[in-house]
């Protein structure tokens, strides 16, 4: 009956009342974030990668890292008793790359838009 | 030490409808949760003024000559084996274990303070260079943005000491309990900001 009734809802951080797996997780947890730290600072000290395509590997890695803090670190899933940490989760996260993203817009279109300060020297002349 | 916690699991026998508001501690945790997104979403904006002004060095130092990974590899690892072993105090909190308690919540204080005495350490040399947040937008923005963390890694640690000083003065109450539990999602959101700092400003440095 429990499982068909999520309104109760969980607190992010608890994986399950009493889970006596729960210890291991946060040992997975540590053991995926170790590999993807570590790739990551490989990736940015080698010659072996694309020098242009590195920035993307990292965010790669890091949004990876990232999932990981979240699965096995806070244990908030998109499991039905989860479902206002989840949306909550959802909506903080859209907020940010719309914060991000957006800046990043705006002022590389307000940069391109601007006049030189070569052409305004010869402006002033 | 008698008291504990108030059981988290909802009885399956008794209907949702008659189990009344949910319990203290899913509340607390929730609320805390939203927090912590409105924290982040703070972050975001001091992420995005990075990224803008990150080439903006005015002629000064830029990020591939002065920050050293080596030194924020260690302090990665720090904090996220701090993160670890917060998560083993929780759960020695929620079986009401004083002592794996006190020794994983301490391991935490330890490198939470190592993490941010080698941060401390990296600022200073900055500023003894010259590179003080005063010299160029990138640097201000740098400042703005690994200070901010810096500061939230101090406030948890001292909300931490409370912490225990709350445990050893009041026992494992329910109160407490929760007052634990929402500093280990604290700590564990600093680590997730941390993933972006290391991402974006060290490793993204050029």
């Amino acid at each position: 009956m429990q499982a068909d009734s999520p309104a109760q809802g969980h607190s992010p951080g608890v994986a399950t009342g009493s889970d006596p797996h729960h210890g291991r997780s946060y040992l997975i947890g540590l053991g995926f974030a170790l590999v993807l730290t570590a790739a990551s600072f490989w990736a940015s000290s080698t010659p072996l990668v694309y020098a242009r395509a590195l920035p993307v590997l990292i965010a790669v890695l890091a949004v990876a890292q990232m999932g990981v803090h979240v699965a096995f670190f806070l244990h908030v899933s998109s499991a039905p008793d989860q479902a206002n940490n989840f949306l909550a989760l959802a909506f903080g996260v859209f907020i940010t790359a719309l914060v991000v993203f957006g800046s990043l817009f705006i002022m590389a279109n307000l940069d391109h838009n601007m006049v030189s300060m070569d052409q305004l020297m010869q402006m002033q002349r | 030490m008698s008291a504990t916690i108030v059981s988290l699991d909802l009885d399956p026998e008794v209907p949702l409808s008659q189990q009344g508001p949910a319990p203290a501690r899913v509340v607390a945790g929730f609320g805390f949760w939203l927090f912590l997104l409105s924290d982040i979403i703070l972050f975001a904006a001091l992420f995005a003024t990075y990224a803008v002004l990150s080439s903006a060095t005015a002629g000064g130092p830029t990020g591939t000559e002065l920050f050293d990974k080596r030194h924020v590899f260690m302090e990665t690892l720090c904090l996220l084996a701090s993160s670890v072993t917060c998560g083993f105090g929780s759960l020695a909190v929620a079986r009401t274990d004083a002592r794996a308690m006190y020794l994983a919540m301490i391991a935490t204080f330890v490198l939470g303070a190592a993490f941010l005495w080698m941060e401390v350490t990296e600022f200073a040399g900055m500023v003894s260079m010259g590179a003080g947040p005063s010299h160029s937008a990138f640097l201000s923005a740098f400042f703005a943005l690994v200070g901010t963390h810096g500061l939230h890694v101090t406030l948890g640690l001292a909300w931490l000491v409370v912490m225990l000083l709350q445990v050893a003065t009041l026992g494992f109450q329910p109160m407490v309990a929760r007052r634990f539990f929402c500093f280990g999602l604290f700590w564990h959101a600093l680590d997730i900001v941390w993933i972006g700092v290391f991402s974006i400003v060290y490793l993204g440095a050029h």
